[in-house]
């Protein structure tokens, strides 16, 4: 059990971003950030979507919960593979599902991106599922989204990646029971994850015992300390006692910016062998938000081993997602 | 005011529906059948049914949850326990569970679930109580007690040990 | 040396008018009457009437002999401050170049209804102010709307591109007050000592904001634990001062004047004290909003918080009101960039910086005099006198005889919110809505005319 943790200090702002989220009876309308959403709306989720679960094993992999509504995937960045579950999530709640793929140079003046979104809900869509490749675009887009849509953040910028935080949380929760006793650490390009972001305000309000995250100094981001975390560079001293070890994605664009000097040094330091992977607890398990580079943060063994989760971390994100679109539907009325 | 109807003890109403489930299996309108009860109230009663059927095969339970048709008036409730139907339901004669048959909707939802998993050969319904107020054409087969109520007043289940049903009569606004 | 001739928004003809008034057409003649007569640089606190004739003071107190009474019009200000009118030495009208977000006209007129009687403005227009043609055709516009008085900051390059030296000395002949390469940087540091070469050998006052491209690229908001939480990309604070620092030895060598604009950490504050306790011609200006609002402010639901240089920790904004108070930074701008609403609906990393200041730049000052921030004896000089001296506006920010008669009166209990239906300007991108302020501009007069009257301000009479 770890002590004398730090909780997040994290300083109120003027206006709080999150608050968007919830309708005037204080439900959960849009997804957009883990904060603000507290261990209440996050143990519900996860409880949802452990009834949904069963659904995926069946042999009509549907319920007709949304029957009739139109979920449109409204990706400004690629990314067939995040989509996929979101379409998958859809369609097994029965919805319609509109993927519309828009690359952001089409629309990196802000007037055609609200042009964009009047068009499509003038096709009467009830919900947007959006990734965007900058900060707090969901925000916006829920802002002036049409009263009655729902909007779920898949991916914003360096800001957030709510869902995959909480299908990482679910997948813990179904291995290692409670959050108090375990120790995460997350390893890699902090700074550039907004899916490390969603995780740390996730695992920080289910109240893990040690929150840490790992990397150089180029990848961790100042201030970071405050957000709930213990941050080492070192990977053989973060790695020690730890139960979940999550592994971030390092996209290449990094080397060209001068934030490392090269794949194979950081491998080297930080890249998941089994070598490191004993430096953690025996029973620790291995994550990833995928796509993994095999070579680069993880190696082979480790991402195929007996202590990998990564595949049912994919298959409890369509649980976790058709959880989240059915709660966030059900709110409008 | 006016009286309350006279309920039937748990016992009596579990030995009515018992007793024609059995003529019903002796006279061959169900063959084998598999039971089936809904989530919460239903499975409590199917439970006993089962145990005193002895029944060979597990008791399946439906969630209908996902298949309401007032999930937009009700939202969702986020501890689902999900539907377990442990047996292939394909071409067996199934009966189905509720403890009150009122206006249909649940077993709609519940026949529409059934049919997810397969093709039955046959659905047969057994209820404790039927009451009036029926929303669409839906019949039971085997029904413990009859009653006609006032639209105000609701019949409670409770259980699963013990078993036990009342009245109760919602408050009139004023 | 070139001395800088006086620039006048409101002169046609600067030889055949030296003094920008046409008596009869631009001027009249007025007596305010009673008021609360404030000009702490002449040691000026007390009520009184002003006299004024042919765009000046011509008198205080007592009437000057050649002033007729009967032709004057006259205000009864008792109960109301007369201060000198506000000078904005850094302010955007976005004419010529960007008339969809706002324009000389309706900008000078948000100027004036809020004190401010003079807006400098940076070359950064389009066509850039690299040559004289455009500064003119910048004052003709300010002359034809007759409000403010509106004078041109030059480029320092040819285009902005800081390639090429722009022919500096003719556009101060021609009514430049200073010249800038705005946000603009000059990569070359070997060009930009030579520009400053160029400028000391006119005694050219350079603005410079420092701001390093690289190391604010991509940038939105402060690198810190907002930025960090909100995965917002941040500008770290040396992005300010490692160019200030470079600059800084610069001027050490060319003894060039400096006026650092729109500073934003702390950091770059100490630079600046250490500059000027070793008697370096530096001085320093801070925007408005940069004295109220901090990292904390950052709302991604709207781009009102989105500025450059970014908006700080509170230390910082901390260390800039102390600064401000003890002389390190000598005045204040409003660094009043309009925006079309387009500009500012978007995710915030993708909205365009800036904010509509010219309105709350007084208020927002007189706001820390009354939190004790600030005395207002220094408050008023960061906004009149200090930014006359600096950019040889030499006549204005002050209350003297003789002195242009650029003057505003305020109403300094008068409790009012900036909202939709009070802020005049053609931007509507302020992050100040909804806020509360005490002092109201009731009256502006520029170069003796008045220029502005609040219906409910008041009493005239002729």
């Amino acid at each position: 059990m770890a002590v004398n943790f730090v909780r997040p200090l994290i300083p109120k702002l003027a206006t709080d971003p999150w608050a968007i989220q919830f309708d005037a009876a204080g439900h959960l309308k849009h997804l957009l950030t883990i904060e603000g959403l507290g261990s209440t709306w996050i143990t519900r989720i996860l409880d949802t979507a452990e009834g949904f679960m069963s659904v995926s094993d069946r042999d009509i992999k549907k319920v007709p919960l949304l029957r009739g509504r139109t979920v449109v995937n409204l990706f400004f960045e690629a990314s067939t593979r995040t989509r996929t579950t979101f379409e998958l999530a859809a369609k097994r709640l029965s919805a319609d599902v509109l993927n519309i793929n828009l690359s952001t140079s089409a629309t990196t003046k802000g007037e055609s991106l609200l042009d964009t979104l009047r068009n499509i809900e003038a096709m009467q869509a009830d919900m947007f599922v959006v990734r965007h490749e900058q900060s707090g675009a969901a925000h916006f887009i829920a802002r002036h989204a049409a009263p009655h849509v729902s909007v779920l953040n898949a991916g914003d910028g360096w800001h957030a990646h709510p869902t995959q935080a909480l299908l990482d949380a679910f997948t813990i929760r179904r291995i290692k029971g409670e959050f108090a006793p375990l120790r995460i650490a997350i390893v890699g390009d902090v700074k550039h994850s907004r899916v490390a972001r969603s995780q740390i305000h996730a695992f920080n309000s289910l109240n893990v015992g040690e929150l840490r995250v790992i990397g150089p100094r180029t990848l961790i981001p100042n201030d970071i300390e405050p957000l709930g975390v213990r941050v080492y560079h070192d990977m053989r001293a973060g790695l020690k006692d730890v139960d979940i070890i999550i592994m971030l994605r390092l996209q290449r664009e990094r080397m060209e910016s001068g934030l490392l000097p090269s794949e194979q040094e950081f491998y080297r330091l930080y890249g998941l062998t089994e070598e490191k992977l004993k430096w953690a607890k025996p029973d620790a398990i291995v994550m990833h938000p995928g796509p993994a580079n095999r070579g680069v943060e993880i190696e082979s063994r480790v991402a195929d081993g007996p202590q990998s989760v990564i595949l049912q971390q994919v298959s409890n994100g369509i649980g976790v997602r058709m959880a989240v679109m059915a709660l966030c539907m059900s709110a409008e009325s | 005011m006016t009286s309350l109807p006279e309920l039937k003890s748990a016992n009596q109403l579990l030995d009515d529906c018992l007793q024609n489930l059995q003529w019903a299996i002796e006279q061959g309108q169900l063959n084998n059948p598999l039971m089936v009860g809904i989530h919460s109230g239903g499975v409590w009663v199917a439970e006993a049914l089962h145990q005193r059927l002895q029944l060979s095969e597990p008791l399946g339970k439906l969630n209908i949850t996902f298949y309401r048709d007032d999930f937009n008036t009700l939202g969702l409730h986020p501890q689902v326990a999900p539907s377990q139907l442990p047996v292939d339901i394909d071409g067996r004669d199934i009966i189905l569970v509720d403890d009150v048959l009122y206006t249909g909707r649940t077993i709609r939802a519940a026949m529409n679930e059934l049919f997810d998993y397969g093709r039955p050969a046959r659905i047969w319904l057994a209820v404790l109580f039927e009451r009036d107020g029926r929303e669409l054409p839906i019949s039971a087969q085997t029904v413990g007690q009859r009653l006609v109520l006032s639209p105000r007043q609701q019949i409670h289940v409770d259980g699963p040990h013990p078993l036990t049903a009342h009245i109760v009569t919602r408050e009139e606004i004023a | 040396m070139i001395q800088n001739p006086p620039n006048l928004g409101i002169d046609l003809d600067p030889v055949r008018h030296p003094e920008g008034c046409r008596p009869g057409i631009d001027c009249d003649t007025w007596l305010i009457r009673g008021a609360r007569v404030i000009d702490p640089n002449n040691q000026l606190d007390t009520c009184t009437d002003v006299y004024i004739a042919d765009g000046l003071i011509v008198g205080m107190g007592a009437a000057p002999a050649a002033f007729v009474l009967e032709q004057a019009q006259q205000v009864d200000a008792q109960g109301q401050w007369l201060i000198p009118g506000v000078i904005d030495t850094w302010a955007r009208l976005r004419e010529p170049g960007q008339e969809h977000k706002a324009t000389i006209a309706t900008e000078t007129l948000a100027a004036v209804a809020s004190g401010i009687t003079t807006l400098c403005i940076p070359p950064d227009t389009d066509p850039v102010l690299d040559t004289v043609a455009v500064a003119r055709f910048i004052k003709r516009r300010a002359q034809l709307a007759g409000r403010a008085r509106v004078v041109a900051i030059g480029a320092l390059t040819q285009g902005l591109k800081g390639e090429l030296l722009a022919e500096m000395a003719e556009l101060t002949e021609g009514g430049c007050v200073a010249i800038s390469n705005a946000h603009y940087p000059v990569r070359d540091l070997r060009l930009l000592r030579r520009a400053l070469e160029y400028a000391a050998t006119f005694d050219i006052l350079v603005v410079i904001q420092p701001e390093d491209p690289s190391l604010a690229k991509w940038g939105c908001a402060h690198e810190g634990i907002i930025a960090t939480r909100l995965g917002l990309p941040g500008i770290p604070v040396s992005a300010e001062t490692a160019p200030l620092a470079q600059l800084l030895a610069i001027i050490a060598e060319t003894g060039a004047r400096i006026h650092i604009n729109n500073l934003s950490s702390r950091a770059a504050v100490r630079l600046i004290e250490q500059a000027k306790s070793e008697g370096l011609p530096v001085t320093a200006s801070v925007s408005a909003h940069h004295l109220w609002l901090s990292e904390m402010d950052t709302d991604t639901l709207c781009g009102n918080t989105h500025v450059q240089p970014p908006l700080r920790s509170l230390r910082d904004r901390d260390a800039l009101r102390s600064a401000l108070a003890d002389g390190t930074i000598d005045c204040v701008i409003s660094d009043h960039q309009p925006h079309e609403s387009d500009a500012k609906l978007a995710p915030f990393p993708a909205t365009e910086p800036g904010i509509s200041g010219l309105e709350t730049l007084l208020p927002l000052v007189l706001k820390l005099v009354d939190d004790g921030l600030l005395t207002l004896e220094r408050a008023l000089d960061a906004l009149t006198r200090r930014p006359a001296d600096l950019f040889g506006l030499t006549n204005s920010g002050r209350i003297e005889l003789g002195a242009r008669a650029d003057l505003a009166l305020i109403n300094p209990d008068t409790l009012w919110t900036l909202d939709e239906t009070t802020l005049q300007s053609a931007g509507r991108d302020t992050p100040f809505f909804g806020w509360d302020f005490r002092h109201q501009t009731t009256a502006t007069w520029v170069n003796g005319k008045q220029v502005f009257f609040r219906a409910d301000g008041p009493v005239m009479s002729q």
